[in-house]
């Protein structure tokens, strides 16, 4: 036998039907989900589709089924896990139901929430970026140096330029770790503000 | 008081109050009050956490069940005034914004007293208050949404994803092994040879010199690339003293090595900094 002929053999050894990842072969749909799968997961933040496509080699809309698939079959298992889609991209996380057991195993508490000042002005930010200060002063009737500050540091803002306006100033809008924080998948999903306009009206 | 501050299920208001609140102040929507707290000496100020002047006006309107759309101008302007004095009267320092709305407030309250003018246009005998409703309306919209976002925050921070991958990128610290320490001694050694050697004069170095020299270096720089100390030790003869007394100050664990990437430079660092 050739060393050629040999060298073929062992590549078909290390290449079984749905083995190894390669641009031209066919990944089969429970192939697809088990990379996807593998991805999430050493992902160390929501890893997007187009992320996972171009790693097989497949086009988007090949991964958006199989992760829609995937979700479909963590919802029907009902374990301890969860897969889903947050701030444009998937995750695997645990189940909020079991937040009480996890928090005894990893002795952690609910970290410090934000202030009512911070959660205003993130609201506001939220809804009407890109925003100034002073845009954000009238609608809060009140100032919030310190509340932009907050924000900034926990990385919830950013600075989306400066507005061609009088002095210029900052326009804040908000960033990917608002959405993975607040458990979205985009700014799409926060309800319309208009909607509150029934809850704010109804209370009395 | 101080009880609904500790409850688990608290509002966005509470919340606050057990984050930041000193424990002889608890905040809850309601009039303002001084108790004395328990045994203590220590008196307990209890009053509305109004942030800010919008704060409060929404707050009175809805205790004094009033339409927003037709706002007793009259009543709640003497209602906010009431509250201003008493903030002075617990010496709180009443910030610019709740005096400025208190003016907007007396000068609707006295335009409101005017008779109209019976010749204006009608775009001018606007509503003094519409601007107001506008106003606060708006705000008490993203009051609500900040609630919404304060919930939703509660919901994800009982959702857990897996801890962290010690990968390259977080832990730089990947042990050296034998054969990255040879491979850096070979890759200077290699440099050695192309260049002309035009040794005349042997040069000494023991040991103990080098090793001394080692230490030294790493002491006074702190973190020290061990190409930058090889290419110091000069003759064949000193980069194989140089080679030894690294694997010896390793072996003594008085410096460490460390290699941010893989066939990355290796850094020689003191085992303890004091």
């Amino acid at each position: 036998m050739s060393k050629a002929a040999k060298a073929m053999d062992v590549e078909e050894l290390f290449q079984p039907d749905d083995g190894a990842i390669e641009g031209h072969r066919e990944i089969g749909d429970t192939e697809l989900k088990a990379i996807a799968e593998a991805l999430i997961f050493v992902a160390d933040e929501p890893i997007s589709p187009k992320s996972i496509a171009d790693v097989l080699k497949l086009d988007r809309d090949a991964v958006e089924t199989a992760l829609t698939d995937l979700a479909g079959e963590y919802e029907a298992r009902n374990g301890g896990l969860q897969l889903r889609e947050i701030a444009g991209g998937w995750q695997i996380a645990t189940r909020a139901e079991h937040h009480e057991q996890i928090r005894a195993y990893l002795k952690s508490r609910p970290s410090a929430k934000l202030s009512l000042a911070s959660l205003e002005t993130l609201a506001v930010i939220a809804y009407k970026q890109p925003v100034t200060v002073p845009e954000i002063l009238e609608i809060r009737g009140v100032q919030s140096p310190s509340a932009i500050k907050t924000l900034l540091d926990k990385r919830l803002i950013v600075a989306k330029g400066r507005k061609e306006t009088v002095g210029r100033p900052m326009m804040y809008g908000t960033s990917k770790e608002f959405l993975i924080q607040f458990g979205l998948k985009d700014l799409s999903e926060l309800p319309s503000i208009e909607d509150f306009q029934d809850l704010a009206g109804g209370e009395s | 008081m101080e009880d609904t501050a500790q409850t688990d299920n608290p509002t966005p208001a509470t919340a606050e109050a057990s984050a930041e609140a000193a424990p002889t102040i608890s905040v809850v929507g309601a009039h303002p009050e001084i108790t004395p707290d328990g045994d203590s000496d220590q008196l307990k100020i209890t009053l509305g956490e109004f942030e800010g002047p919008l704060d409060l006006l929404l707050y009175l309107i809805r205790q004094e069940q009033v339409n927003i759309y037709d706002i007793p101008i009259a009543r709640i302007t003497d209602e906010y005034l009431r509250y201003l004095n008493l903030m002075q009267e617990l010496d709180l320092t009443v910030a610019g914004d709740f005096l400025v709305m208190a003016a907007q407030l007396i000068e609707m309250k006295s335009r409101m007293l005017l008779p109209r003018d019976p010749l204006a246009e009608a775009e001018e005998v606007l509503d003094p208050r519409a601007d107001l409703v506008n106003r606060l309306l708006e705000h008490e919209k993203f009051k609500a949404a900040s609630q919404m976002l304060w919930s939703r925050a509660t919901v994800e921070q009982a959702v857990f994803t897996r801890a962290e991958i010690e990968t390259d990128s977080n832990n730089p610290e990947v042990a050296v092994g034998l054969f990255d320490l040879l491979r850096v001694f070979q890759e200077i050694l290699s440099r050695h040879k192309e260049e002309v050697m035009l040794e005349i004069e042997r040069e000494e170095i023991t040991m103990a010199e080098m090793i001394e020299r080692l230490r030294n270096m790493v002491r006074s720089v702190g973190e020290l690339n061990l190409v930058t100390f090889f290419e110091r030790a000069g003759s064949r003869r000193g980069l194989v003293v140089a080679f030894l007394s690294v694997l010896e100050l390793v072996r003594m664990s008085e410096i460490s090595l460390v290699q941010r990437e893989t066939f990355g430079e290796i850094i020689a660092r003191a085992t303890n900094p004091a």
